[in-house]
């Protein structure tokens, strides 16, 4: 038995691997280096093999809220005209808030994906490599949804179109991308911080089921705010589901609209598009301050 | 310049709540060498080696690769490690070729390297034909192999295997034995972890026993087996010989002057197990005066020490008891929740 160490052999790799140990070659790519790039665009590419692979979620995704606009459209179809504020129909006031909703629950479920990798050990494999940064897991996920989000949100926009329900104009369509952009990403950030917060996907599932729908209810999704008790307006001027919804509808409405229009009448006070969008902003900082400090823990 | 050694772990702590995983791990792996970590399951085996890679971090201790300190330069010895976890974790919808892609760009490798790098691997390690499957495909073996293609396709100085062998077919545990010896053969040092005596006798240049969070014992195989010292018989008086029967035996070895040690083996029919001095007639004497005292003899042997009575002198009992009494104890849900992160 040899206890002398065996000298690397004539393999070129592994000297010039060796030689790169020294103080000077110590500091590592960091965030936004062309390597974080790397490992960004190597996981994102991953979400959307998976998806290519398996289109069901895709599919599924984009039939679910073209159902809800069809059939819960046609529940309320004939609804005294006024009732809805100043809508033509039930189905041009709906599609704001399908659109809406259906970026919302897209984003609330991007956490899973993550959480499976956590329990089938795959995470670990991304967590032993020596990435630039490990934001790059949440920013592939986050450019995954978002992708999807949009794609669901055309199909919905064209299906309302084709009922009738008309178009915002250009530059309206762009914030209408805007907000659902600006939702998305909050909400992402805060499933991804609970996929790595709750112990396993039957929490995260659990977390998901309840604040789904409720959201959705405590919203102006379904009815407007004029419909409602009082401590329900109260309720649904403060979900980040109706800073979403009132403007898009808002941009449906009036193609005259203006940064200064008042998008929402809620309660407490009259909200001009602006503020809506700085609130919408506002929720993204919060969200995204509020799992960095958890993913920091969690994955270093 | 003295080289550093390739691994170098100093009183490695880590609790997990109040059990004491790694009580003072120390190790050092030698460049160039294969280390074998041995013990029973729940030793502590696998949180050194998390420890090491960064997927957990120790209370306290030094872990150090190549010189690097693993707690302050974390991306560096990353970059020098290759960590081959013991469950093969690979996503079922990507191909062999595609996972190896992202491992690629895990570890940053030049973006026109890659496919030569991927294409040489898969060769070496006989993964062509099935490398542009889906892995969900995959037999274990196959599995096992494009997970070690991943851990080294970045050509890392040490390569950090975790029961590189459990529950694989033979003909796959041969394959993998020949392509680490292979490895070692080309410079790469390798830390093991097993708790296969075969494996590391056949593999390791230096075994570490470790038990209940301490490495216990340290050295090449052969010095450890010489420290051990003597020969071992194993004689079945029957094939299941009575407790009474068995005792009677024992109290009349343990007057041979070269006998130094006799146990009863209960978990073995009561079987004995007798140490003696290395000399010719020790096993001829005993057979003479067994017939003496009138006691039959299904079975004896002779045999040199082995990595087992190694192992039974550090810790008082056999690898398998000591497996067994893990098992028992093993809580593995609590385990599976320790390993996610």
């Amino acid at each position: 038995m040899t206890t002398t160490p065996v000298p690397s052999a004539s393999e070129g790799n592994a000297t010039s691997l060796r030689s790169s140990v020294s103080p000077a070659n110590l500091t590592p790519p960091g965030l936004f280096s062309a390597e974080f790039w790397q490992e960004t665009l190597a996981l994102t590419r991953r979400l959307f093999i998976q998806l290519q692979r398996r289109p069901s979620t895709l599919v599924a995704g984009v039939i679910q809220p073209l159902m809800w606009l069809i059939l819960f459209g046609a529940l309320f179809q004939n609804v005294p005209a006024g009732l809805f504020g100043s809508t033509q129909n039930y189905g041009q006031f709906l599609s704001a808030g399908i659109i809406v909703f259906t970026a919302f629950s897209g984003a609330l479920n991007a956490g899973l994906p993550v959480m499976f990798d956590r329990e089938f050990g795959f995470l670990n494999r991304l967590l032993v490599a020596p990435l630039a940064s490990r934001f790059s897991i949440v920013l592939a996920s986050a450019i995954f949804i978002t992708t999807m989000s949009l794609i669901q949100t055309l199909a919905i926009m064209g299906m309302s179109y084709t009922l009738g329900a008309g178009l915002p104009n250009p530059l309206g369509l762009a914030i209408v991308g805007l907000i659902v952009l600006l939702l998305v990403l909050g909400v992402t950030a805060l499933s991804l911080g609970l996929s790595f917060a709750l112990p396993g996907h039957i929490e995260l599932i659990a977390v998901i089921f309840v604040t789904n729908l409720p959201l959705l209810f405590a919203s102006t999704a379904l009815v407007p705010l004029s419909f409602m008790p009082d401590w329900l307006q109260w309720v649904a001027s403060l979900n980040p589901l109706t800073f979403a919804i009132e403007p898009i509808r808002y941009l449906y409405l009036h193609p005259d609209w203006g940064f200064a229009s008042v998008v929402l009448q809620a309660p407490w006070g009259q909200v001009p598009l602006g503020a809506v969008l700085a609130i919408l902003v506002g929720f993204d900082a919060i969200a995204l301050l509020s799992i960095q400090r958890l993913l920091q823990r969690r994955l270093s | 310049m003295s080289t550093p050694p390739a691994v170098l772990i100093k009183n490695l702590k880590k609790c997990y709540g109040s059990v004491e995983a790694l009580r003072a791990v120390s190790l050092q792996v030698e460049s160039g060498q294969i280390l074998g970590l041995l013990g029973p399951n729940g030793a502590g085996k696998t949180t050194t080696l998390r420890c090491l890679c960064g997927l957990a971090s120790p209370d306290s201790g030094t872990l150090e690769v190549l010189g690097v300190s693993v707690l302050t330069h974390p991306k560096t010895t990353r970059q020098l490690l290759g960590y081959v976890a013991q469950e093969v974790a690979l996503d079922k919808v990507l191909t062999g070729r595609e996972l190896l892609q992202l491992q690629a760009a895990l570890y940053h490798l030049p973006r026109k390297t890659i496919p030569a790098r991927i294409k040489e691997i898969i060769q070496l390690l006989g993964l062509v034909p099935w490398i542009d499957q889906k892995t969900g495909n995959y037999s274990g073996g196959i599995r096992k192999r494009l997970d070690l293609a991943a851990g080294l396709l970045h050509q890392p100085e040490v390569l950090v295997l975790d029961e590189p062998t459990v529950g694989l077919d033979i003909e796959s545990r041969v394959v993998i034995w020949d392509f680490l010896r292979h490895l070692r053969h080309r410079g790469t040092t390798i830390l093991l972890t097993s708790h296969y005596l075969e494996e590391v006798d056949a593999l390791a240049d230096r075994v570490a026993i470790i038990d209940q969070g301490r490495v216990i014992a340290e050295g090449t195989p052969a010095q450890l087996k010489d420290q051990v010292g003597g020969d071992r018989i194993t004689l079945r008086i029957r094939e299941f010989t009575s407790p009474e029967e068995a005792q009677q035996a024992q109290q009349m070895a343990a007057t041979l002057p070269f006998v130094q040690d006799v146990i009863i083996n209960t978990a073995q029919g009561n079987s004995l197990n007798l140490v003696v001095q290395p000399q010719s007639d020790a096993l001829s004497t005993l057979q003479q005066r067994l017939q003496e005292a009138g006691f039959p003899i299904f079975g004896i042997a002779q045999a040199r020490p082995s990595l087992d009575d190694v192992y039974l002198a550090a810790t008082g009992r056999t690898l398998l008891d000591a497996e067994m009494a893990a098992a028992g104890n093993r809580d593995p849900k609590a385990a599976r929740k320790q390993n996610m992160r």
